[in-house]
């Protein structure tokens, strides 16, 4: 069960390993500086890839430990975005810090995600997953419409002008000049977030190898054989949802503060297919396996999109193909090309490697 | 604590208008090897299933150490002291040996989210307590050397090990095996036999279901024998061999002599 798989065996001896943490620690820190040269837009995009890796470590703990399929993990993100607005906004005209606000929408999430447990708990499967599916839009539906008898989330219109994260004078979206490195607000944001995913990264790790872990992974295993040695199944699957929920609750707050305005069309089903998706290719229940699938599910679209069009013109005068069909044609080959090499994923968690190699070793047993 | 450790009394099960378990009651006294015998069919696993709260029961029911069991959830039921295998083997087959067996610690012990979020000193001496005593288990059933191995890869003989190493690290005060000597061969029947014997001797209590008469009636204390639900014989396996009834279940009421063979 030790987290890196093969690509990461190079790293084996210690003193290589030590090397490698320094090398990508220094490439993490210096990476906002080479994509500012690049264009602002860019760390902008580092920083929501930050936040889609942070959901899917949250939604690998739902899918890829206690193996839960969630259709509409995107409601927490909502919960815990919309949370922050309404606390940080003119909406209210309330203006609590943010070292307030996050820990509350992660609670806010976390007790969203055990309502979205307790009634599904006895659901499996495909059973689960259109429940969460209609969670999700509920969720949606719910922000989208109430704005009236009271308004409560200002309905389609979204909500605006919500405070950056700042201490004091300190503000997390304004430029500064350090050391005579310019600092711009997302560049500021970017090391914000990236060591709240460090955070995140090292909790999921610390849950994965725990009591709750294994309990998780033995309900994946074999549900009944799981009740039979002990394990409350409803207690650690509702443990299974709050955790997960309040990672998305975090997240979604971070979202609310770095974009200054959110709306209900934010967080539609195709966002919560979205991160699912980048769980599903990296590797369920390989905190790494996630890390890299969202965060080349993240940089791979709009890589097409700064690339496409350019690149087309250049060769034909013209733009011939959207990059939006291009996206949606490499997504529609990546899963064919995924199911037949690599089905647990790009770096697949030993176990989920071997519950999809069952058939075989059927066959030869 | 001496005397009825597990008492069961009037229990019925229905399955729509089939009636599974008819009336059924037997003790078990403390430190027993208590066999549960009979055709197939006749109920063995249902009494099982009803004992471990996987169904509820229709009328009657089981008192543990004391207490009622009724209504209570697997894993209530688990964490009084009744621990089970299962007939088709219900290991985490994906999971390593050692995985398998630490789980089964997990009524036992207390480390939660923040305890392993925060790793704090208790949830570290926790867990190394968890591996120490998932390894003695392992040992102590006999397939130490299988700690890394994927429990599906390992031999059938062992998977049934496996299941008895996870049921013992539960703490039962009651292990219910259900037929853990099928699909073995001789000499494995008597290492298991000796397993078992051995289990006993350490203080916990054994209900046994089996196909192997030999195995049962060389370990067993009392036997209780079922047929289509009902009780039809119950007491030390020498008497029951020769029951007319046992004999007549068994080999559908051929005539009584030379049948002793059961």
């Amino acid at each position: 069960m030790q987290a890196g798989t093969g690509a990461m065996n190079i790293l084996a001896r210690p003193g290589a390993k030590w090397l490698g943490v320094v090398l990508i620690a220094i490439a993490l820190i210096g990476l906002p500086f080479a994509l500012a040269a690049a264009g602002t837009a860019w760390v902008r995009i580092a920083n929501l890839a930050i936040l889609f890796v942070f959901l899917s470590l949250g939604l690998n703990i739902v899918v890829g430990f206690a193996g839960l399929l969630d259709l509409g993990y995107i409601a927490f993100y909502a919960v815990g975005a919309y949370a922050y607005a309404l606390l940080a906004s003119p909406h209210f005209d309330l203006h609590l810090p943010f070292w307030v606000i996050l820990p509350m929408g992660a609670l806010v999430a976390c007790l969203f995600g055990v309502l979205l447990g307790a009634p599904t708990l006895k659901l499996r499967g495909d059973y689960l997953a259109i429940v969460t599916l209609g969670f999700g839009e509920i969720v949606r539906i719910f922000l989208n419409n109430l704005s009236q008898p009271v308004n409560i989330t200002n309905g389609p219109q979204g909500i605006s002008r919500i405070d950056p994260f700042s201490f004091g004078a300190f503000s997390f979206s304004k430029n500064e000049t350090l050391f005579g490195l310019a600092f711009s607000g997302p560049i500021k944001y970017y090391y914000i977030l990236l060591a709240v995913l460090l955070l995140a990264i090292v909790v999921n790790l610390r849950l994965q190898h725990s009591r709750i872990g294994r309990a998780w992974e033995a309900i994946r295993e074999d549900e009944i054989a799981a009740r039979a040695m002990g394990i409350n199944t409803t207690r650690i699957k509702l443990l299974a949802f709050a955790m997960g929920a309040s990672f998305g609750g975090v997240a979604g707050g971070m979202f609310a503060a770095i974009q200054g305005f959110i709306s209900p069309e934010s967080f539609v089903l195709v966002e919560s297919v979205m991160v699912l998706s980048m769980v599903v290719l990296g590797g369920m229940g390989n905190v790494w396996g996630v890390v890299l699938g969202a965060v080349l599910l993240s940089f791979v679209p709009e890589l097409l999109r700064y690339t496409v069009e350019p690149l087309q013109k250049s060769l034909f005068g013209r733009s011939i193909v959207e990059p939006e069909v291009i996206r949606m044609l490499l997504f529609g080959l990546a899963l064919v090309l995924m199911m037949l090499y690599r089905p647990a994923g790009l770096l697949p968690s030993a176990v989920r490697k071997r519950e999809l190699a069952k058939p075989e070793e059927g066959a030869e047993a | 604590m001496s005397g009825a450790l597990l008492e069961c009394a009037g229990l019925d099960k229905r399955f729509g208008g089939v009636l599974a378990l008819a009336e059924v009651g037997f003790r078990i006294d403390a430190g027993e090897i208590y066999g549960l015998i009979g055709p197939n069919g006749a109920g063995k696993t249902t009494l099982f299933n009803a004992l471990t709260g996987i169904y509820p029961c229709d009328a009657g029911g089981f008192r543990f150490a004391g207490e009622p069991l009724a209504g209570l959830r697997p894993d209530q039921i688990a964490a009084r002291g009744i621990a089970r295998t299962f007939q088709n083997i219900r290991l985490f087959g994906n999971l390593s040996a050692l995985d398998n067996v630490m789980i089964g610690r997990h009524v036992r012990t207390r480390a939660g989210v923040f305890g392993a979020i925060l790793r704090t000193r208790a949830t570290c001496e926790e867990e190394a307590a968890i591996e120490k005593r998932s390894l003695d288990l392992l040992g102590y059933v006999g397939i130490g050397a299988r700690a890394n191995d994927v429990a599906r890869q390992l031999p059938y003989g062992d998977q049934r090990r496996l299941e008895i190493a996870r049921a013992l690290a539960t703490e039962p005060k009651l292990l219910a095996l259900d037929e853990p000597a099928a699909g073995m061969n001789a000499t494995e029947t008597l290492e298991l036999k000796r397993l078992l014997q051995r289990v006993r001797g350490d203080g916990t209590t054994i209900l046994l279901i089996e196909h192997d008469m030999k195995l049962v009636m060389g370990l067993c204390d009392r036997v209780l024998v079922l047929d289509y639900g009902k009780t039809i014989a119950e007491g030390p396996p020498r008497e029951v061999q020769r029951d007319p009834r046992v004999i007549e279940a068994y080999l559908g009421g051929v005539g009584a002599d030379g049948a002793a063979s059961v």
